[in-house]
């Protein structure tokens, strides 16, 4: 809480002026939550699946009614108004809420499932239909994170529709996200094939190119199996660096990922959030890399014991798996990930944990054509670009310099460049001869902030 | 070498920046009534719509200061003995110095008619302007805006974000007409409307009527109708903040007088940003610069001045930005309300969005002037190049992809501005 340091508006006299149809909106949307909490109580299956469904159906009516309402009263344009000044957005009583609800909502997903067994069976007719198997709370968990990209955005859409690159990179992480994240693994599933998320990759997802993984795909019957080890090992290792090399970490981390997609949508409203502090830096590079260090020599080692038939490590494979898919899996990427959306903005884990994104980082840093180029001196140093940066980037100090900006945690948003209210930022692909020149039209700072 | 700065303002700090830089060992400090650190002035206004808080316009974390040891103090400075080389501030104290830099910047300038010293009526400036604009805007019934330049339409956004009714009072013929051409200010003016602002062409104040406790009531307008108001705007531009300076052997005219280096008639003092006056050759008018980029520009130049490296202050060609509510403004280089004498116009508008493109050239020899862009970003550097080359405007429109800086996916629209702008030419050379 920036308790010492308060914006000289805070708590004056902002006002929002909601209207009817934005109330009976939220009216629904909260009366489709409640009722997804009815089939605990002892009803029949066939009530509680009842309830369940009607709670989805109506909170999402509720959602979209009050979104539409909202951003139709709206010209086009940036619309960051009272973002600092209502509570559920600057770490007021809202935002905590929410984030104790998120956080609970997480504690209970992982490891006690059971207190939402009813929903869980809610959802069994409908997993049947899908994927041939009943319903498990990885299921539940799927289609809640699908659902939330998909309304938010929707959200995102009306919010930033008068920019096109945002609304072809919105819908890009929703159609990733309920095709190759949702309906595609699910109907393998239906099809007896392994569930597969071709949008994910190793070092994200880490246990693709591990041996085990590895050998029980290729194991499968039919081909599949082992095209997906190929699409693995092909994307990870050759693909990452050539769509880097063209596009930036970007093609990725806010087009195709699905933590990425979450928050872009679900997390927008936070992503003012993120610490933009040097000491913030510093931490995010003191553990990311790590991180990205510990994959991936925990993969090279796996292999040597594959190779030495377990001479080497023994069965650590499994014990590995399971320690690090608790810390970081877990407690990082879920519970202080998303949990802590409303406290710590939307990129907790993409900034400080990702593996993926530390090795799209280093490629984007010297490996790319990717820059935000800054619009020779027009830059008035007011500060939007930064605050917006969902990565916690100080965009303005080299903006303000005239320089490029080249960070390896920038996931190219595009967010800084929206907000700007003078059309300063760019997101360019260009030569990479030159990507690190400042403009000649002011001069630049020249000691750098973290050496 | 002891350097006193008065002003933390972009000028005074680009200033000190560029001093440290030069010259490692000096010794250098900030003084300013106003705040603890720097801040962006142009962003003053996102933190009334709840853009950004305090922290977040500050240009730089406040580890940056003790880092290229800068002295920063907080303080009011009430005079300056320029023979004793002391700065004293209101608490009496005396700091010597050894060059001292005029960085004071600006005070919103005054109506001059009755009623202006009711609460409520105010200029939007400083923090100070801000944090009262916060009081006296609160559960009001409407707001008058008097003045039709950049910090008015920057005050009617802010109280539309805040759901509070505008009269925006505007006393050319169209929005900014001083400095705008007419196609410009009435594609503004109209988005101005479209956000329900009421706003009042060739309309001036002539009397602020108060209450019993002396608030703000209502205006009266030039044209004798009275507007119920209970805060009002003044948006009418800004004077050099000069005045404790004066009855001093300092010169002052408007601003501080200063020569093409920054310097001023006294030894080792010197005047940057808002607050300085420029004579830049005998035959020219003095000129105010009053802008972020000038100012940041000077002090960089004074910089250079106060460490022995005289420097002609030069402020290259001519560009400036701005936004009205959602519509971006950029201009490079000579684009006047009324075009100068052999200068002709090129103009290209959306016929729907609100986008328009304008080109001056000089017509006996077709080498280009000016740009002015609304709803279009072009790049500095590429229209920087072809001004000052002074490239033909043939050579323009066969490049003017090569300026645009639109985001990716944005619609283009060079065939059309090339096919509009081929018209128009060959109009004007049958």
């Amino acid at each position: 809480m920036p308790t010492s340091d308060q914006s000289l508006a805070i708590g004056y006299n902002y006002h929002d002026q909601t209207d009817t149809l934005q109330k009976v909106g939220l009216t629904i949307f909260t009366l489709g939550l409640l009722l997804l909490f009815l089939p605990s109580l002892p009803v029949s299956s066939v009530l509680g699946q009842g309830l369940f469904w009607s709670g989805i159906g109506l909170s999402l009516l509720g959602l979209v009614l009050y979104l539409i309402q909202t951003y139709q009263k709206s010209h086009p344009g940036v619309r960051n108004n009272g973002v600092w000044l209502r509570g559920s957005t600057s770490r007021g009583n809202i935002a905590w809420v929410t984030a104790v609800g998120l956080t609970g909502f997480y504690i209970i997903l992982y490891w006690f499932p059971f207190l939402i067994e009813p929903q869980i069976r809610a959802l069994d007719s409908f997993s049947q239909w899908l994927r041939n198997k009943p319903a498990d709370h990885w299921l539940l968990y799927g289609t809640f994170y699908t659902i939330a990209i998909l309304i938010m955005g929707l959200r995102a859409l009306l919010k930033y529709r008068h920019s096109p690159y945002q609304i072809i990179r919105t819908l890009s992480v929703m159609f990733f996200q309920l095709g190759l994240a949702y309906l595609i693994p699910y109907t393998l599933q239906k099809l007896n094939e392994p569930e597969f998320y071709f949008s994910y990759f190793w070092p994200l997802k880490y246990d693709y190119l591990f041996p085990g993984t590895v050998g029980y795909l290729v194991n499968e019957p039919g081909a599949l199996g082992v095209f997906m080890v190929f699409w693995s090992a092909v994307i990870s290792l050759v693909g990452v660096p050539i769509l880097t090399y063209f596009f930036g970490k970007r093609w990725y981390c806010s087009w195709v990922c699905g933590c990425g997609g979450l928050a872009e949508t679900a997390g927008d409203p936070y992503r003012q959030l993120s610490d933009k502090s040097r000491a913030a830096w510093q931490w995010e590079v003191a553990i990311i890399y790590p991180v990205l260090g510990f994959i991936v020599i925990t993969t090279l080692l796996l292999w040597i014991n594959s190779f030495m038939s377990g001479g080497l490590l023994g069965s650590l494979s499994d014990g590995f798996a399971q320690t690090y898919g608790f810390f970081v899996g877990s407690i990082f990427s879920g519970v202080i990930g998303v949990g802590f959306y409303p406290i710590m903005g939307s990129r907790v884990w993409c900034r400080f944990g990702c593996p993926m994104a530390a090795y799209l980082g280093l490629l984007q840093k010297h490996f790319s054509r990717f820059r935000i180029t800054t619009n020779g001196g027009q830059c008035i140093s007011c500060g939007n670009c930064s605050t917006y940066c969902e990565m916690g980037i100080d965009v303005r100090w080299y903006a303000q310099q005239g320089q490029p900006i080249i960070r390896s945690s920038c996931v190219g948003c595009g967010m800084c460049a929206t907000v700007c209210p003078r059309g300063v930022l760019n997101l360019e692909n260009g030569p990479r001869e030159g990507r690190y020149q400042p403009t000649t039209l002011i001069s630049p700072e020249n000691l750098r902030i973290l050496s | 070498m002891r350097v006193i700065i008065i002003g933390n303002g972009v000028t005074g700090v680009t200033a000190a920046t560029t001093i440290r830089k030069l010259d490692p060992t000096a010794h250098i400090t900030i003084i300013s009534a106003e705040s603890e650190h720097f801040f962006s002035r142009t962003a003053l206004m996102y933190l009334y719509m709840g853009h950004m808080q305090y922290r977040h316009i500050k240009p730089y974390e406040d580890w940056f200061w003790p880092e290229r040891n800068i002295n920063l103090l907080h303080a009011a400075v009430q005079s300056v003995d320029f023979n004793a080389k002391q700065v004293i501030l209101e608490n009496h104290t005396r700091i010597d110095y050894d060059k001292l830099l005029l960085a004071t910047g600006s005070l919103p300038r005054t109506l001059g008619i009755p009623g202006e010293n009711l609460a409520g009526v105010q200029g939007f400036y400083s923090l100070h302007d801000l944090a009262q604009l916060e009081q006296y805007s609160a559960n009001i019934p409407r707001a008058v805006i008097v003045g039709g330049g950049l910090i008015g339409i920057e005050l009617a956004e802010m109280f539309y974000t805040r759901c509070i009714p505008v009269t925006f009072l505007v006393r050319e013929p169209y929005y900014w007409g001083n400095i705008l051409p007419e196609a410009e200010g009435t594609l503004i003016q109209e988005h101005i409307r479209a956000h329900g602002i009421d706003l009042r062409l060739n309309t001036t104040v002539s009397e602020i009527t108060g209450d019993a406790e002396g608030r703000v009531k209502s205006i009266i307008t030039n044209k004798g109708e009275e507007i119920a108001a209970n805060l009002v705007g003044v948006a009418v531009g800004v004077k050099p903040n000069v005045s404790f300076l004066e009855n001093s052997d300092l010169k002052i005219n408007r601003g501080v007088l200063v020569n093409q280096y920054l310097e001023t008639n006294l030894p080792d003092v010197y005047a940057a940003g808002d607050c300085a006056e420029i004579l830049p050759e005998p035959e020219n008018k003095p000129v105010v610069e009053q802008l972020w980029y000038t100012g940041r520009m000077q002090g960089e130049t004074v910089a250079h001045s106060i460490c022995n490296r005289r420097t002609v202050y030069n402020r290259g060609i001519w560009f400036n930005s701005a936004k009205f509510f959602d519509i971006e403004y950029q201009t490079y280089g000579q684009v006047p309300a009324v075009p100068a004498p052999e200068t002709d116009s090129l103009l290209w508008q959306h016929p729907k969005e609100k986008k328009l493109v304008r080109i001056n050239y000089h017509q006996p020899s077709g080498k280009v002037l000016g740009f002015n862009l609304l709803g279009i970003r072009y790049r500095h550097e590429v229209c920087e190049k072809w001004l000052k080359e002074e490239k033909p405007i043939s050579y323009v429109l066969k490049h003017l992809r090569e300026a645009n800086f639109d985001p990716e996916f944005y619609r283009r629209h060079e065939k059309e501005i090339i096919r509009t702008f081929s018209r128009q030419l060959s109009a004007v050379l049958s």
